[in-house]
């Protein structure tokens, strides 16, 4: 099971959390705060996985974290998910973010974090993982966006006017290492 | 600000959206909270407005302020209204805003029941998706009851999309609704096999999710997850599985072995990292579960070892993680081959990632052994020495202790060496872990007697310097440690080579506490009587009140003496005695005396009430008073390390003095000389034993000189300088025997411990919406009266046979709970036993491991007894002790048949099945029809009503089973046919396929005992022929027959189970075959013999298996099926009888039905499709049919004839 997901800048500054299981705003806070305290301190080239904070998680949970340019990816998940696997969810996930914001970047995850969350929760939905298939999960977003659009929104209009700052060097970043025969 | 005021209210709805308010609290880096709270007053001001968009606009912003921190709780009733909206764009903001935001407690909850279920079956599968995602977010028990049919209904939904997503929410509502595991549970089953590769993957999830919990209820899920590991190719589900798998193994190791050879496979041919890891951490657990010395295994552990060290060695930091992480769990079972590559691991330990390091450090936990821990201790102190950072030095000091005191100090040969070890770490500059090495001086002072002279030589000197421990400020913590310096040279006071010395070091104000219940106190009364005042005013509660003591007491001692009385025994006898610990749990398990009423006052309660944190604060303070007294006993090393500084160290005035020398002290032992000194020792040991040997061998020079010892020494080889001392834990008399202290109540999980393999109670059904309001209007009184109607009519009225399965099924269950009790028991026992170290003296254990051995593990259903079979692939005999009843309700394999036998417990429809068999045997036939016409019509009209109560869920789900509720009831079946028949013994038999292996056939038997004697001795034979061979145990010729394993004694019946192989299933076969027995009364015995001949049909080699209409169109579309047909004249039963009947008999399912017209499905054990389209058209059936196999389906077709002519 997953029981959060936290996407946070070099900053600490939240940029989507979605918890899965119930922990009051204030206490969402801290464990925040805590994780980019243990995350940020780490250096890239070591490896991705960190024995829980005390405040979320116990002995069964780890912090399974990607970090992408400005960006922090952190799962907090129990024994029952593979590692490497939700490193490659991970991985999903942000391919899937670049495919549907066309070269995504910092910025469309502060102005869309609506349009974030409803593709996460074509990912992992109540704490387990849902699809991992990338084009399955294009597909159906691209469904649902189009429905919206069906329905008149006068002021909800998602035009993407300001500039590419802080843009992921996807490029570089590799493929999905380590379940390759999957995709 | 002034332009705002100008914009009108109804402008307002357009002026900020949700990227507005982000932009905007951007630009207020100042003034951000007053900003956003400028904003959440517009936001309030726009929920106030009817436009749903703009309400939905607002709910949107408020879900980013959410994140920020704000709790926007006070929205939750706007956000259902944005919930309940028609339009999708909304919804979905609602229901994110509520995924986000409500939880249990939320009370609007309660109103979104009827929105979400209206969602649910919402023709547009994303308004359904989207209630189901948010759903999985907030489902509470209450919303988990309401919905959990609607839920289960959905996974039989046309889209995949919304199948996969009704099925992963399952999970949820099982958590918290746990009565619907049972009845949601088939068919969560079925979708394991779902065409979908999505909707499978899920329920592999959710099955995993759950087995992981309760994994013993699961194992009879083995067969289905092993063919599914062996034919999937999605790594995700493989993962999934493997791990399932995992946690599996521990309770039955059969399948452990049957897994090494696929999971070895995968672990050679698979390209993909992570399904590699978990395959050789499965295999891991599986050699873990065999660990009983299986020789052809050990390849697979060098598999494995070498894989992981391949994946340490990578320069992938992850890979290199997870390696040292597997690597741990072999080292429990097989350290041998861990320790071979101990190079590495020491290697690892220079690594500059500290996660590595930490994994590399547990590793080292297991590599210690007699031999080499004074060794690898020494490492690690150079490691202490170097480490940066306190954390990983505080990391690499626990580490340390747990090594050596790891399995009760099992790899300590030296104490003196270890006290000094630990000595020296007291050194170290500002850890958090003083408390954790005064545990440990305490632990080995007490339990090591031969150590404690030189213990409390330590420990005075440790005193006697113990300004150099409190002179810094940073060093607070390791003040604990004079703390067990002072209490250790207190209770072994008899050791102190120079008491006063110590005593005046403890007495110094600057020492911990100064609770020294010393036999030197009189000596040193008058010190005492000087100093001891300053401690009676100490902040301390506890060294005031021991001050105060011992103060009064040297002070009437020294009275006393004045007088010359000679008091000097009765002080020694005042502080003889040793206090022994005591156990961790024994204040639990001191038992309530009669007529005790704990939670009564004694006094009435004070009225004002101590506030929480107060309480809080006390009651951590009393934690930390236990933790720091050597009388209580740790539970485990793990709440040890969780303790921090105790917070009354503040309290103590400390006098700081500068040190600017090293840290050296002369009376200071090092323990590096202790290395150097114990080689010695064991050296010199060495050559005496051999010296000793020498002597035997030479008494034993014409003996066989087997032994050589001239090899490496072994660990045994090494003998401990000191013992130590297994101080029994001390628990109170007649403690109570057992406690649950083993599973946290509160844990969700331990309400889904339920047995999955039990047939459903119609009682266990699902609530329905319907069902639910009836409900309420009826009085409590009644529903109690109805329900003992509807549980006593049926059991009345029909017929012996279901109740003597009902009984069975009772019994079965108090056994299984008995089962399951004693198995607790015994494991808390263990628990227990192994606490008081073996002394197993309560004679309640005794007698529960008495009982475990008389009642052998029963196979309690169908299930297990199939998991058997799949497990040992040879014949399972039944247990002797199941009765024939329970070999009867076996007759019922097939899920979708099990519904079928089992009677409606509805009331009245057993009276009318009797009414009708009663009437019709008094009229005429012409007469009958026409009544029999009226009484349908009736009982439609009685069902309608009855429907009214209990909703339509039966309906739906027995559609799957070839029968429609509202439908006559049908008369009970059984597959079951006679074999053969004599004076003495009935035969009959079963032939169901098996779905594991596409050659074998499992042929049930039931011989019932019809005579008055004893019938013993049983063989079975059979002759084989080319094609069906039965299978023989090995070393057994080709014409041996079987011995029975069971006897029958007067009128008992019992069922055995024989397998056969076959080749070609496309053809019918006899077989003949003969049984033998011996028939045993009083006088004499008989030799008897029945010949017989068993009837492969094709339909034995049918598998009932489900098949959904889409994949069943692609079947039929994909042209490579041959058809054929038949017609069935006269057949005049109900379509639905006539359906079940194939379904039953023909191992079919149905796959739809629409009127009078269905059709079915099913597949052999070779793989061949076999599909059929049934209609009835007044009395004329026809069957028209398909299947990639010509001959296999005229076959079926002749036996479907056969079967309805019978009738």
């Amino acid at each position: 099971m997953i029981k959060a997901i936290l996407i946070f800048n070099n900053h600490g500054k939240p940029r989507l959390i979605r918890f899965y299981q119930y922990f009051a705003e204030d206490m969402q806070q801290q464990i925040i705060r805590e994780t980019f305290h243990l995350v940020s301190k780490r250096d890239d080239n070591v490896c991705n996985f960190l024995e829980g904070g005390s405040l979320i998680g116990g002995s069964d949970y780890k912090l399974i974290y990607r970090h992408y340019a400005t960006l922090y990816f952190v799962f907090c998940v129990d024994s029952s998910e593979s590692e490497l696997g939700i490193l490659d969810l991970i991985q999903v996930f942000v391919e899937t973010l670049d495919k549907c914001f066309e070269n995504v970047c910092e910025l469309d995850l502060i102005f869309h974090m609506d349009k974030v969350h409803y593709i996460l929760q074509e990912v992992v939905m109540g704490g387990m993982v849902l699809e991992t298939n990338m084009n399955e999960i294009i597909a159906q977003v691209e469904v649902q966006n189009r429905l919206e659009k069906s329905e008149v929104r006068p002021f909800l209009s998602s035009s993407k006017s300001f500039p590419l700052i802080y843009v992921f060097g996807f490029s570089q970043v590799s493929a999905i290492k380590y379940s390759l025969s999957v995709l | 600000m002034a332009l705002k005021i100008v914009k009108g209210s109804i402008d307002r709805m357009f002026d900020k959206n949700l990227q507005d308010l982000v932009r905007g609290i951007r630009n207020h880096k100042e003034d951000e909270a007053k900003y956003i709270s400028t904003c959440i007053d517009e936001i309030k001001q726009e929920l106030k407005q009817d436009n749903i968009a703009v309400k939905a606009n607002a709910v949107c912003k408020l879900t980013y302020l959410q994140m920020l921190g704000y709790d926007v709780s006070w929205a939750a009733f706007n956000i259902v209204e944005v919930m309940s909206s028609s339009k999708f764009t909304y919804k979905r903001i609602g229901y994110l805003a509520a995924s986000q935001c409500f939880h249990e407690s939320t009370d609007v909850i309660m109103l979104t029941t009827n929105q979400i279920r209206k969602d649910l079956s919402s023709p547009n599968q994303y308004d359904t998706g989207v209630a189901l995602t948010g759903l999985s977010c907030f489902v509470t028990p209450d919303l988990a009851r309401d919905l959990a049919n609607d839920i289960m209904t959905l996974m039989s939904h046309t889209k995949p999309y919304i199948r996969k997503k009704a099925v992963l929410i399952m999970y949820k509502v099982f958590l918290k609704y746990p009565e619907s595991l049972r009845p949601a549970f088939p068919r969560l089953k079925e979708k394991l096999e779902d065409p979908d590769p999505g909707v499978q993957s899920a329920a592999v999830n959710v099955i995993c999710e759950l087995a992981r919990r309760n994994p013993k209820n699961y194992l009879s899920l083995a067969p289905l997850f092993f063919k599914l590991m062996t034919s999937s190719t999605n790594n995700w589900v493989l993962i999934k599985i493997i791990k399932l798998f995992g946690a599996l193994t521990p309770l039955e190791p059969r399948l452990g072995k049957k897994l090494i050879e696929p999971l070895t496979n995968l672990i050679h041919s698979t390209s993909a990292m992570s399904l590699l890891y978990e395959c050789v951490n499965t295999v891991i657990a599986v050699l873990i579960s065999l660990s009983s010395g299986m020789p052809n295994h050990s390849a697979s552990i060098q598999l494995c070892v070498q894989k992981l060290r391949i994946l340490i060695e990578d320069s992938d930091q992850n890979l290199k993680y997870l390696g040292l992480l597997a690597m741990s769990k072999i080292l429990k079972t097989h350290p041998k081959s861990v320790q071979s590559h101990k190079d590495l691991i020491l290697q690892c330990l220079d690594d500059k990632d500290e996660s590595i390091r930490l994994r590399a450090l547990d590793l080292l936990y297991g590599m210690v052994s007699k031999k080499n821990l004074m060794e690898i201790v020494k490492k690690l102190m150079l490691h202490v020495d170097k480490a940066e950072g306190t954390t990983y030095r505080d990391e690499l000091l626990t580490k340390i202790i747990d090594i050596c005191s790891q399995s009760n100090y099992q790899y300590i040969t030296n104490f003196e060496w270890y006290i000094s070890i630990l000595v020296e770490l007291t050194r170290l500059e500002g850890t958090r872990h003083g408390h954790l090495i005064a545990s440990q001086m305490l632990d080995v002072a007490i339990r090591v007697k031969a150590i404690r002279v030189f213990a409390v030589a330590q420990m005075a000197t440790l005193l006697d310097n113990a300004h150099m421990l409190t002179g810094n400020t940073q060093r607070n913590g390791i003040c604990e440690v004079l703390y067990a310096a002072a209490w250790i040279c207190g209770e072994f006071s008899e050791h102190l080579e120079n008491p006063m010395e110590t005593l005046e070091a403890m007495l110094r104000p600057k020492s911990q506490e100064g609770n020294t219940d010393s036999t030197t106190a009189q000596e040193a009364s008058q010190l005492m009587i000087d100093r001891l005042p300053l401690f009676v005013q100490s902040a301390n509660l506890e060294v005031q009140e021991r001050a105060s003591c011992i103060l009064q007491l040297v002070k009437y001692i020294q009275k006393l003496q004045q007088k010359d009385v000679e008091v000097s025994e009765e002080v020694c006898a005042l502080f003889a005695g040793e206090l022994n610990p005591v156990a961790p749990k024994a204040q639990k398990k001191v038992p309530i005396p009669d007529g005790l009423d704990l939670d009564a006052w004694i006094n009435e309660p004070p009225s004002e009430k101590v506030d929480e944190k107060e309480l809080a604060r006390r009651r951590e303070a009393r934690k930390q008073e236990q933790a720091n007294n050597p009388f209580y006993i740790k539970a485990s090393p793990s709440s040890q390390k969780v303790y921090q500084e105790t917070p009354g160290v503040e309290h103590i005035p400390v006098v700081q003095i500068d040190l600017s020398v090293p840290l050296k002290v002369p009376g200071l032992p090092m323990s590096d000389q202790y290395v150097k000194l114990e080689e010695e020792r064991r050296q010199k040991e060495r050559a005496e034993k051999k010296k000793k040997d020498k002597k035997k061998r030479k008494e034993k020079r014409s003996g066989r000189g087997k032994k050589h010892d001239s090899g490496p020494e072994s660990e045994e080889d090494i003998t401990p300088a000191h013992m130590v001392d297994i101080v029994t834990e001390e628990m109170p008399e007649n403690a109570l025997p057992s406690d649950d202290d083993e599973r946290d109540p509160a844990d969700p999980h331990k309400a889904l411990d339920i047995d999955l393999d039990k047939p459903l109670a119609d009682s266990e059904k699902l609530p329905v919406r319907s069902h639910r309001a009836a409900e309420v209007l009826k009085s409590p009184a009644e529903d109690e009266e109805g329900e003992n109607v509807s549980s006593l009519e049926p059991k009345k009225k029909s017929s012996k046979e279901k109740r003597e399965k009902k009984k069975d099924k009772d019994k079965d269950r108090k056994k299984s709970k008995e089962e399951k009790k004693k198995k607790k028991h015994k494991h808390e026992e263990k628990e227990e036993a192994d606490l008081l170290c073996g002394q197993a003296d309560e004679p309640a254990f005794q007698s529960e491991e008495t009982n475990e051995v008389v009642t052998p593990p029963t196979s309690t259903s169908a299930d297990v007894s199939d998991l058997d079979f799949w497990l040992s692939n040879a014949p399972v005999p039944s247990n002797t002790q199941e009765a024939a009843t329970v070999a009867a309700a076996e007759a019922a394999p097939a899920p979708g048949a099990i519904s079928v036998t089992t009677p409606d417990s509805e009331p009245e429809e057993p009276k009318d099945t009797e009414m009708e068999e009663t009437k019709s045997s008094k009229h005429k036939k012409k007469k009958q029809k026409r009544e029999k016409e009226d009484k349908e019509k009736k009982k439609k009209k009685k069902h309608h009503h009855h429907h009214h109560h209990h909703g339509d869920k039966g309906g739906e789900e027995s559609v799957q089973n070839g029968t429609v509720e509202e439908e006559e009831p049908l008369p009970p079946m059984s597959n079951y046919c006679l074999l053969a028949e004599n004076s003495y013994i009935k035969v009959a038999y079963d032939i169901q396929g098996n779905l594991q292996d596409g050659s074998q056939v499992v042929v049930s038997v039931i011989f019932e005992n019809k005579c008055d004697s004893f019938l013993k001795s049983m063989e079975f034979n059979v002759l084989d022929s080319l094609n069906s061979k039965l299978q023989r145990p090995e070393g057994s010729g080709p014409h041996d027959s079987l011995t029975i394993p069971f006897q029958l004694p007067p009128g008992v019946s019992n069922e055995a189970r024989f397998v056969f192989t076959v080749q070609s299933i496309i053809m019918p076969q006899k077989l003949k075959g003969t049984l033998t027995f011996i028939v045993k009364n009083e006088e004499s015995s008989t030799h008897e013999k029945l010949d017989f001949k068993l009837h492969f049909t094709c339909t034995s080699y049918l598998i009932t298996t489900p098949c959904y209409s889409d994949a069943f169109a692609k079947l039929l579309e994909s042209g490579d099926l041959k058809s054929s047909s038949i017609r069935l004249e006269g057949v005049n039963m109900p379509f639905h009888h006539l359906l079940a009947r194939i379904c039953f008999h023909h191992h079919f399912s149905v796959v739809e039905r629409i009127d009078s017209c269905a059709s079915m499905y099913s597949r052999s054990i070779q793989g061949h499709h076999v599909c059929l389209l049934v209609k009835i058209s007044s009395q004329t059936v026809s069957v028209d049919a398909k299947c990639d196999e010509p001959t296999l389906l005229g076959n079926v077709l002749d036996e479907i004839k056969q079967t309805f002519s019978q009738c």
